[in-house]
């Protein structure tokens, strides 16, 4: 493994400029009852002023606790146990209680990850900024005010004086992560350390977030330390990058050397994993005619959608499975007092799904997207309009007709945690719908959780298991396996790789593919990130506030997108247009 | 604020009559003859009885019975007692010493609880929170009964630090004992509570926030720590009012305070059924409107509940 | 030289970082349930076994006092006795009618721990029930129920058990426990409700709907068995409550009748000769004290094991 580039001492060569900051051989461990658990195993980092470098890795991988041990952030448990963080030259583990409270803000700001818990929800945001800027001594009395205003305003808060008194619940997540970055940048620090800022929102306000942080940390001449698991967003906002893996570095140096050439294997498996425009969508390995599973091939791509369309043409046109004509959902929302407000959150949707086809519905929050998938599915009642499936009219099924059209269309909910009951093993949900339907004799029942765990690629033995043993991934196969126990025509996928780790998620998706063409199902496949939707999708419905603004087939969507807000998503994928090491 | 306080106040008047009402239906109508019972051991003479009946108006229907005490209480007229005072003249008399009683106490399980609770939460396995707990838990599982025996007999007759029983004005310091001792359950709850919650609040998200913006440990603490753990305090204080009056007719009982608890202590150790009836409608008046002030002061404390819709 | 400001290219060794295969299953330790889960945490706490052995003697004591004592609380009472010390025999001394304190300890175990069994076990089903209807059909339902608890609820405890007491006739530790329950299981049931509400709420109901699973089916299956861990844990606590809240009430001569040997009783009679003879208030005392005590102790363990937020941390 030894390269040209390599260096014998990791972190770098030593050069005449003294690193901002160094991370040198730093340990971090956690006590718990079975005593201490490495989290952090001799990690080295090194950055240079005006530099911004990003830590990749996903969830466990060690990254935040890395960026809390460098400002002593670390909860109750968490301890250094070795190495050194070296700024301008001071060790930082070494310094008291006091001196390290006086860097923190003031030298080192920080930037936390989920807006929603950051800030104190008892106190007024201006009390919260005016707190930082008078700990920092950059301003007192009525002048610390004034300046509250100013920070506020300048991270993006245009009516900032106007909104001090209000509190956090009354801002969106976006103007609180704002409100965030204002307070970590209102003493103009030379670092900041900005873990996940915007993971928790959408992506056309992610982009204008750190479009805003780019241009502040350029104009203040702060370092960043940026904390992501996206790879993409890592690619496009930092020169140096840091590539994390259970507790320790596997690869690092300037991104785009990394990108363009991965030397690890974890970092090739995380380059070829990214979803971003330039990926295509994945064929099933048997279905591509390949020897050994092609994890996203490229090959015989165009030949198989060549192929595909001449099938579709080929075929009279064929009827939807599932047909959706002008649905409106209303729900009235009490307002203060006793007036009600009408709230559509879904309005005047059209559209319709081939049997054997993947129609993605594309949307960010509040778009009303998860709510077209639950009237599908008949879990709420829609307002005016019809939905059919197989030429059957279900909305309002009732007793046994319902019961069959539940049979037939299946759903896999996002929040690989929640859908499932944390009291029931693995084997009892598998089998859980088979029961309900009163399918076959136990025997028969065992054989089929037998055979969908095989499909989802999980062991017999784990029946046994119960969802806080897995991991999400695990958790999400199992959902998917319970939702063709009954061998049904259609999945309901709603943000179901969302909440995955990237890797996890390109394994997961790779399975839905293969159970499509296997099984010859049928997805209506919902989402906020269009660099999924390249890899699984037929057809493309964007949603905004309610309706479709566009639906084509995805080719065209993102070759050729029509509606600005369509070309507005696409712009805001991070990473999008990079071209990742291929 | 002002749409959370009429809404508040709306939905207590259901309470109130409800609450108002099954006691009545309590004292009035179960099985049994209500007027034998409000006797108790001592039979009225014959004739009485109608007459009796005739004055509480227990020869019309239910409803109409209630609606005729609920709109007497409303006029003040509380109900007698079994010697014929009314009801609310020894309340005029009897709340001021209850009221300094309860005063004590509260600021005392406030402020001792709350403080001994930060200093738990803050150290959380330590030998000071472990003797918290201990302690907390011995305070709650020793009834008020027992507790006021045993203050009286250890500070009062062994020690003689204080006066065992207190004289019929009741000045504040005569009072501190029973107060100690009334305020012993509810200070263990809100040390368990404050500690819990400190605790809690000390991994949120903000708290780490807080102390990256550069705050010093004494400002996280108090103006985030703890501030955010009162809320659950100050909601819990309302709901124990209920339990500083049961403890009240205890301790005042025990140390032989006239004030309400008083009052109805004796009332209740000699069977007169009719004073503690309408001593504790009473009560449960105090009670509810006092849940509503603490429904306010939490939606004081909390911005979220102010603004709800 | 190249990357003069910034970090070399550097690449960690294979050996010292092996990739392990994407999402492998975990088999290092045995599949465990929530409960498992739970009970694993628990008996690794020495207060757990305190506790849990406490509550077995307290137990056996309230079903066969006959074997702690051959001593008769009753019968064998000799005024030459009143407020004697403790003597051969007599490790606890005697009460002012000369009656053995440790039998009468002994025997009042019955009624005490009868009184906050049963009246446990009541508010346990009427709020579990209560509470999971209203929280989990909601509607008319559930506004009906709610109101009815905030009534209930508005009247604390204690305060309608002495209107109550003191018009019922007369006490016995059936009707004193049915009297605590009628005014605290509102407590229990806004508890479940609120449990039920959340589960009612959650991602796994919504998919077992859509599955087709019958709407009891999931209330039976999924929503009650994921709701009950804060009840068990309310209700350990107000196991050792409700003891004391018989006590209040026989201490206030409205509760048991002195015929019926309780803690609280032993504890009121006491109160005539605490100056000279304390050991007779002490012994019971501590009787009560120390039942009370097992039960806040298991339910603080049960709390700390069945508290998800707490697992979350494990």
């Amino acid at each position: 493994m030894s390269q040209t580039l390599t260096d014998t001492t990791p972190g770098g060569i030593e050069y005449d400029e003294q690193p901002l900051l160094q991370i040198r051989n730093l340990e971090v461990g956690f006590q718990t009852q079975r005593g201490l658990v490495p989290a952090v195993r001799g990690v080295d980092i090194t950055l240079y002023s005006g530099q911004t470098l990003a830590i990749v890795g996903e969830s466990g991988s060690g990254k935040t606790t890395t960026a809390q041990a460098i400002i002593d952030l670390l909860p109750g448990a968490g301890k250094v146990t070795a190495g050194q963080v070296l700024f301008e030259g001071r060790d930082l583990t070494k310094l008291s209680a006091k001196d390290i409270q006086a860097v923190r803000g003031n030298l080192i700001g920080y930037v936390p990850q989920d807006p929603m818990s950051n800030l104190n929800p008892v106190w007024n945001i201006g009390f919260q900024v005016e707190e930082a800027i008078k700990a920092n001594g950059l301003a007192q009395g009525k002048e610390a005010r004034a300046r509250t205003i100013q920070v506020l305003q300048e991270a993006g808060l245009s009516d900032a004086a106007d909104r001090l008194k209000q509190y956090p619940h009354q801002f969106s997540g976006g103007m609180r992560q704002r409100v965030l970055i204002g307070i970590g940048l209102s003493a103009r620090p030379k670092l900041l350390i900005a873990d996940e800022p915007t993971s928790a929102l959408d992506v056309t306000v992610q982009r204008q977030i750190l479009d805003h942080l780019d241009t502040l940390t350029r104009d203040y001449g702060t370092s960043v330390l940026f904390i992501t698991h996206d790879l993409g967003l890592a690619a496009e906002r930092a020169e140096q990058l840091v590539v994390m893996y259970k507790g320790k570095v596997v690869e690092s140096g300037p991104s785009q050397e990394i990108l363009a050439n991965p030397q690890h294997p974890y970092t090739q498996r995380l380059v070829s994993a990214a979803p971003s425009l330039a990926s295509r969508r994945i064929q099933s390995a048997k279905h591509a005619n390949a020897g050994d599973a092609v994890i996203f091939g490229e090959g015989s791509l165009d030949d198989t959608l060549v192929a595909r369309a001449a099938d579709r043409e080929n075929a009279a046109p064929a009827k939807d499975l599932i047909s959706v004509q002008d649905i409106s959902k209303v729900y009235r929302i009490r307002k203060k007092g006793l007036r009600t407000d009408e709230l559509r959150a879904v309005d005047g949707v059209s559209f319709g799904i081939q049997k054997g086809t993947t129609t993605a519905l594309v949307g960010e929050s509040g778009s009303g997207k998860s709510t077209v998938a639950k009237l599908i599915l008949q879990l709420e009642s829609i307002t005016s309009g019809a939905i059919e499936f197989d030429g059957q009219d279900v909305a309002g099924l009732k007793g046994k007709e319902l019961l069959k059209f539940r049979r037939r269309v299946q759903p896999v909910f996002q929040d690989p945690y929640g859908s499932l009951d944390p009291q029931y093993s693995v084997g009892n949900t598998i089998v859980e719908p088979l029961l309900a339907h009163g399918v076959g004799t136990a025997k028969e029942r065992q054989a089929r959780v037998k055979e969908l765990l095989d499909q989802v690629s999980l062991p017999w033995a784990s029946r046994f298991r119960y969802p806080s043993e897995l991991s999400g991934g695990q958790r999400q196969r199992i959902a998917i396996a319970r939702a063709l126990a009954l061998k049904p025509d259609v999945l309901v996928l709603d943000e179901a790789v969302s909440a995955l780790d990237v890797l996890v998620q390109g394994q997961v998706l790779n399975l839905l593919t293969e159970l499509q063409t296997e099984l010859g199902l049928t997805y209506l496949f919902i989402t906020h990130d269009l660099a999924v939707v390249r890899l699984v999708a037929d057809n493309v419905c964007v949603m905004q506030k309610g309706r479709i603004v566009e639906a084509a087939s995805t080719d065209n969507v993102f070759d050729n997108p029509q509606q600005a807000y369509t070309q507005e998503l696409l712009a805001a994928i991070p990473g999008g247009n990079f071209q990742f090491g291929r | 604020m002002l749409w959370y306080t009429g809404r508040r106040v709306l939905q207590m008047i259901p309470v109130f009559f409800g609450a108002t009402f099954l006691i009545y239906f309590m004292v009035f109508s179960l099985p049994g003859d209500p007027i034998a019972a409000l006797y108790g051991d001592r039979p009225p003479a014959p004739g009485v009885i109608e007459q009796i009946r005739a004055q509480y108006n227990l020869d019309k229907p239910l409803i109409q019975q209630y609606l005729i005490y609920i709109g007497n209480f409303f006029q003040g007229d509380l109900g007698t007692t079994y010697s014929g005072r009314p009801v609310s003249d020894v309340m005029a008399g009897a709340f001021p010493i209850t009221f300094r009683l309860a005063m004590l106490a509260l600021v005392f399980e406030a402020f001792a609880g709350i403080f001994v609770g930060l200093v738990a939460g803050l150290r959380k396995g330590k030998w000071f929170d472990a003797s918290a707990l201990v302690v907390s838990l011995l305070l709650i599982s020793v009834p008020t009964f027992v507790l006021g025996f045993l203050f009286r007999l250890v500070f009062g007759v062994q020690l003689g630090w204080f006066r065992t029983t207190v004289s019929s004005e009741a000045p504040w310091g005569e009072l501190i004992l029973p107060a100690l001792v009334l305020a012993s359950v509810s200070f263990a709850y809100i040390v368990r509570l404050t500690r819990a919650s400190v605790a809690d609040n000390l991994n949120a998200d903000f708290v780490r926030t807080a102390t990256a913006k550069g705050l010093s440990r004494r400002r996280v603490v108090t103006v985030h720590v703890l501030r955010n753990s009162l809320v659950p305090v100050v909601t819990f204080l309302g709901v124990d009012l209920g339990s500083l009056m049961v403890g009240a007719i205890i301790t005042e009982g025990i140390f032989n305070i006239n004030g309400v608890g008083g009052t109805v202590y004796k009332a209740i150790v000699l069977g007169e059924s009719t004073t503690v009836v309408s001593f504790i409608a009473v009560m449960v008046v105090i009670f509810v409107l006092a849940n509503l002030l603490v429904d306010l002061l939490y939606a004081a404390l909390d911005p979220r509940i102010r603004y709800a819709k | 030289m190249p990357n003069k400001r910034g970090q070399a290219h550097f690449v960690a060794e294979l050996e010292d970082t092996p990739v392990a295969a994407i999402d492998r299953l975990d088999e290092s330790h045995k599949a465990r349930s929530t409960w498992a889960d739970a009970w694993d945490s628990m008996r690794r706490r020495p207060m757990f076994w305190i506790s849990s052995v406490l509550i077995l003697i307290i137990a056996l004591v309230a079903l066969f006092p006959g074997l702690f004592t051959s001593v008769s609380p009753n019968l064998d009472c000799q005024l030459s006795n009143s407020n004697g010390g403790p003597e051969a025999g007599h490790p606890f001394g005697f009460t002012r009618q000369g009656c053995d304190v440790y039998a009468r300890t002994i025997f009042g175990t019955q009624a005490s721990v009868t009184v906050g069994l049963l009246a446990t076990g009541l508010v346990t089903l009427i709020g579990v029930v209560v509470g999971s209807l209203a929280g989990y059909y909601g509607g008319w339902l559930d506004a009906i129920v709610s109101r009815i608890g905030d009534i209930f609820f508005a009247i604390p405890t204690i305060l309608g058990a002495i209107v109550l007491m003191s018009v019922l006739p007369a006490a016995t530790p059936t009707s004193v426990a049915f009297v605590l329950a009628i005014f605290a299981w509102p407590q229990i049931a806004r508890i479940m409700r609120g449990a039920v509400l959340t589960a009612t709420n959650s991602d796994y109901v919504m998919a077992s709907t859509a599955l087709g699973v019958s709407k009891f089916r999931i209330l039976m299956r999924h929503v009650i068995p994921n709701s009950i861990a804060p009840v068990i844990v309310i209700a350990t606590v107000s196991l050792g409550t409700f003891i004391v809240a018989e006590s209040t009430l026989s201490f206030l001569g409205i509760g048991l009748p002195t015929s019926v040997m309780s803690w609280g009783n032993d504890i009121s009679q006491a109160q005539t000769s605490l100056v000279t003879n304390p050991q007779v208030l002490l012994y019971p005392a501590a009787a009560l004290s120390i039942t009370v005590l097992a039960f806040l102790m298991l339910g603080d363990i049960l709390r700390d094991a069945l508290d998800p937020k707490a697992r979350a941390l494990r």
